[in-house]
């Protein structure tokens, strides 16, 4: 019985693996890598946003007078998927660069599968600050504002209110512990007369949102840090209402103003919350009024976060090829180091010594309107200005 | 002292909304011996369908008449479910119904994608009960009063209809013994269908009521399967009263456990269920297991060594293998240092499995040790690339040494869950011990040695060393030791009557299996250059269960040519298509469905015949 299972596995295996590649020398091709399965009311939209922007590099002649074609896979949320998708987009496919992800863990995986390959990566939304510092490399460039920015952005919010007690809820890995680690030490710093008084760390996608509300109401915070997002975040926002958690009580939260996660929450959405995201029809950055025309004209919704960081990353993988005439990886490098590359938040670039882009990000009050979630008192802070400190990347970042 | 009433009553709260879902996996498994994955499934569609008959139908019909048509909708679903698919398996291997419910929830979660769209949806609040009411000075949610008056009400309702009823006599007789009350006339197809469908009718209820509490989004299911199956095990398995007294524990353990350590949730209900099945095995209400049918695999089909046909044979296929470099790409390659990788993985599964008959839910902890101790030992003790996998191994040895010694100490799916449990609490550690693992931001750059660097040498060393290791499991159940193991799989008593004790045969059975799954655990670190937890997670184990019953569990090689065939469908599939889940859950049931026995089970059937 067993001799003909032999020969079945080496049949699947060479029917598994046959096709070459087709090679088409008046195309440049981009591998793209995302949760799409494993996190679609992100990458739906993000998806969305980087077709628009591939549509209109095309319409507009393409890059250096060659074809941009994208190449999308799916990673189901897991690395080692990311990695063997990275590897067919590279070996196969012979993609000029690789972009994409979300998952801070998938980031990483492929940002070193890019380093060993050495092979360009545009990390378009992964969050992790030890891309681009402890564990960043050469071949890395990350296109979102990262968790340190955006920490920073809401830090110096903070330090505006009298509130001394304060109390953490963050979901229980990566992402959230750095989150509440940056924002503690940034606040402590402004305001050494800050104490913290407790702190939940709820798993992520299961928290039990009840007894959180009340053991954090027990510690008689004056203002409540929250990172948590997506179902936990509206679990957490209809127990803190109905238990009267956030009576009095300021509220600075993570991403909550993103569209992905305020527009669930509908007519719940709880007010004055202190939040970074996107108020897409409040924006009144000239670059945005076009991109919103266009993303609406084609799709007849409104944008998301994801949308614009999805846009956005493939204009920068447009104007490094464009820039460095070349799909060498290293000429690709030094052009990307100081391109210049427009986005719906306006003219952006990378720091040549943490490749971080300079990608701002709003930040701005929870309000409600009409049944819906909306963001007042919008300010939008430029990403050069939150960049985390000069000194701080040469110490934590390796020497290439 | 106000503050810890409250506290109880909300982790009551919590308890009766994890109870509601647990009891019907509890009767479900009761009688028909299955164990329900799809449970978190139709829990998910319970608070979907009851979002949009309460959208479409509860301005004509009110909040709850809809909400109920919605559950009564989702158990006709279950019942269609129950006919079509697992009334044709029952008689297959215990784990293939098992397989089949894990299909069904793959293809479920991209059906909600489809038809709901990808946003979470926020359901509507309960009429008469959207706000609170205060309780000891402190305000309390009254539709939390609502679910706690609720849990019991069904608890009692259940308990009425099992003992005073015609059909729940039936229930409760078939639930005894099968065979002895078909052989009275009891018409089991339409009892275990009925049965089934109250099962996910609960479920229903249990996502129904969730709606008023939290948004409706995808990945509700794969939660609530974990904690209601935790709930049901600690309780005791097919024990109600079992099932309401272990949700309010591990609830209340919560609620006060975060006040001490704010990140206790995550392990805290496996902790409890490895404590609870190692001092009580069979829960805190449950009997002792009533062997029905005789375990997994046994008796099924002698096992003969290979002859020297079959032996060429393997030489041949081996060979036509290695000189894939020849005509396959770096891709190819890489692709097929996994597929041989994951055939190793299968193998040592299924030595534990089919050969030691001991079921496991929890294997990738010892692939996952293995990748960790490779990874740990490259980047911590600067080790080259050998003796880091010889590390990886050992540290899965001992995995399997300690964690072996409790799970042979019990039986069945007490044994099982207690693996599970044990691959939780690895996993949490892997996560949450971020010095050492670097949690979820993982382990990376662990890439192999420059001799074995190009794709070509490492698939070489990948078939090389998972064709020797995986021929080695072979050559150990025709060794004295495998035919013993197999003997006490078939037959405990008689085993133990030729003096073959258990416990210690079947713990060195244990451990060879996890050092093997460590050794494919480690070569994957260098594959993929990065660890991260989900190689310690429970969905690996499925994929492992998967692929040995995908290809036939009581046939030697079934988990290599199942690994081969499955982990070549995901990994096609996923770079392939955007409903990767869909299509692998319509082929596991296809399969499922065609191959009831696997598919060297059912093929070498068929070449007998």
């Amino acid at each position: 019985m067993a001799w003909h299972s032999g020969i079945l596995s080496a049949a699947l295996l060479a029917a598994a693996l046959g096709g070459a590649p087709a090679w088409a020398d008046d195309t440049i091709k981009i591998g793209e890598i995302n949760s799409y399965s494993a996190l679609p009311s992100f990458t739906a939209p993000y998806r969305k946003g980087w077709e628009l922007a591939l549509d209109q590099i095309n319409a507009a002649g393409g890059v250096d007078g060659k074809k941009l074609e994208v190449i999308s896979k799916d990673d189901g949320g897991k690395p080692a998927n990311a990695v063997t998708e990275a590897n067919e987009l590279v070996e196969s496919d012979h993609v000029a660069m690789l972009a994409g992800t979300f998952f801070s863990n998938i980031g990483l995986a492929v940002s070193d599968f890019a380093k060993q390959k050495k092979v360009l990566f545009l990390a378009a939304e992964p969050l992790t600050d030890a891309i681009t510092l402890t564990k960043g490399n050469r071949y890395t460039f990350r296109l979102r504002p990262s968790n340190y920015e955006q920490a920073a952005m809401l830090a110096e919010e903070a330090a505006k209110l009298p509130a001394k007690k304060w109390a953490t809820i963050a979901p229980n890995y990566e992402y959230g512990q750095s989150a509440v680690a940056v924002f503690k030490a940034l606040l402590s710093k402004a305001r050494p007369d800050i104490q913290w008084v407790g702190a939940q760390w709820p798993p992520q996608g299961k928290i039990d949102a009840g007894a959180v509300v009340e053991a954090i109401a027990k510690t008689q915070p004056d203002a409540i840090l929250n990172v948590c997002f997506g179902p936990d975040l509206v679990k957490l926002v209809r127990e803190g209402e109905t238990r009267g958690l956030f009576k009095g009580r300021t509220v600075v939260s993570f991403l909550t103003g993103e569209p992905e996660y305020l527009d669930p929450l509908k007519d719940e959405t709880p007010t004055g919350w202190i939040v970074t995201g996107y108020p897409w029809n409040n924006v009144s950055i000239p670059d945005h009024a076009a991109f919103l025309k266009a993303y609406q004209d084609k799709y007849h919704d409104y944008p998301r976060l994801g949308s614009v960081v999805g846009y956005s990353t493939i204009k920068a993988a447009a104007a490094i090829i464009a820039k460095a005439k070349s799909t060498d990886t290293d000429k690709m490098i030094a052009a990307a180091e100081d391109v210049k590359f427009a986005t719906p938040f306006g003219e952006v670039t990378f720091r040549k010594i943490d490749h971080q882009s300079t990608l701002g990000a709003f930040v701005g009050k929870t309000a409600l309107k009409d049944g819906k979630g909306i963001m007042t008192d919008v300010v939008f802070h430029d990403g050069a200005g939150y960049l985390p400190p000069e000194a701080m990347v040469k110490a934590e970042r390796p020497k290439d | 002292m106000s503050f810890y009433v409250v506290q109880f009553i909300t982790g009551l709260a919590s308890a009766c909304s994890l109870f509601l879902v647990a009891s019907g996996l509890s009767i479900i498994f009761g009688v028909t011996r299955i164990v329900n994955f799809a449970h978190g499934a139709f829990y998910m569609l319970g608070a979907y369908v009851a979002y949009t008959a309460i959208e479409r139908l509860g301005p004509a019909l009110g909040f709850w008449p809809a909400a109920l048509l919605a559950c009564v909708a989702v158990a006709a679903i279950g019942a269609l479910v129950e006919m079509t698919l697992l009334r044709r398996i029952y008689d297959a291997p215990e784990l293939f119904q098992l397989l089949a419910t894990f299909g069904v929830t793959l293809a479920v979660e991209d059906l909600v994608l489809l038809i709901w769209g990808p946003n979470e949806l926020l359901g509507p609040r309960a009429p008469g009960f959207k706000g609170a009411v205060p309780i000891l000075g402190q305000l309390f949610p009254t539709y939390d009063l609502l679910l706690i008056g609720l849990a019991p009400v069904v608890l009692i309702a259940l308990w009425l209809l099992f003992r005073r009823t015609h059909w729940g006599v039936l229930v409760r007789a078939a639930t005894q013994d099968r065979e002895m009350a078909a052989a009275l006339g009891v018409n089991q197809k339409w009892l275990f269908t009925s049965v089934f469908a109250l099962g996910v009718f609960l479920a229903a209820l249990g996502g129904a009521l969730a709606l008023p509490r939290e948004a409706a989004s995808h990945d509700m299911d794969m939660s609530v399967i974990l904690e209601s199956l935790v709930v049901v095990v600690i309780g005791g398995l097919g024990s109600l009263p079992g099932a309401f007294l272990a949700a309010v524990l591990v609830a209340e353990l919560n609620a006060f456990g975060i006040l001490v350590l704010p990140g206790v949730s995550m392990a805290l209900s496996f902790v409890v269920m490895a404590l609870v099945l190692v001092v009580r095995p069979w829960g805190l209400l449950g009997k002792p297991e009533a062997l029905s049918r005789p375990p997994t695999g046994a008796g099924a089909t002698r096992w003969r060594p290979l002859d020297t046909r079959g032996r060429l044979a393997v030489v041949l296929a081996l060979a036509l293998v290695a000189a894939l470099p020849l005509v396959g790409g770096p891709y190819a390659l890489n692709v097929a240092s996994e597929l041989a990788i994951f055939a190793l993985f299968a193998a040592s599964l299924h030595f534990l499995v089919g050969g030691a008959g001991l079921v496991s839910f929890g294997h990738a902890a010892y692939f996952g040790l293995g990748a960790y101790g490779a990874a740990l030992a490259v980047k911590t003790l600067g080790l080259g690339m050998a003796p880091a996998i010889g590390c990886g191994v050992l540290l899965a040895l001992a995995g399997g040494i300690v964690f072996g010694w409790f799970c042979v100490r019990l039986t069945g799916v007490h044994s099982a869950m207690l693996t599970l449990a044990f691959s939780q609490v690895v996993w949490s550690v892997a996560f949450q011990w971020t010095d050492v693992t670097g949690g979820d931001n993982g382990i990376i750059g662990v890439w192999p040695a420059a001799w074995a660097a190009s794709p070509q040498r490492f698939f070489w060393l990948c078939l090389a060393v998972c064709a020797l290791a995986a021929g080695l499991l072979r050559v150990i159940l025709f060794s004295p030791f495998g035919y013993a193991l197999r003997a006490l799989r078939d037959s405990e008593p008689r085993a133990a009557t030729i003096g073959i004790a258990r416990q210690p045969m079947q713990w060195a059975g244990f451990a060879l299996a996890a050092a093997f799954a460590g050794l494919a655990g480690a070569l994957y670190a260098f594959l993929k250059g990065s660890v991260f937890p989900d190689t310690l997670g429970i969905p690996l184990s499925i994929d492992g269960l998967v692929m040995v019953l995908v290809g036939g569990v009581d046939t030697i090689s079934g988990g290599i040519v199942g690994a081969v065939l499955f982990r070549g469908l995901s990994i096609w599939t996923i770079s392939h298509t955007d409903y990767s889940r869909l299509v692998d859950g319509a082929l596991i049931v296809a399969l499922v469905l065609m191959f009831p026995r696997g598919l060297i089970g059912t093929i070498s059937a068929r070449f007998k015949r």
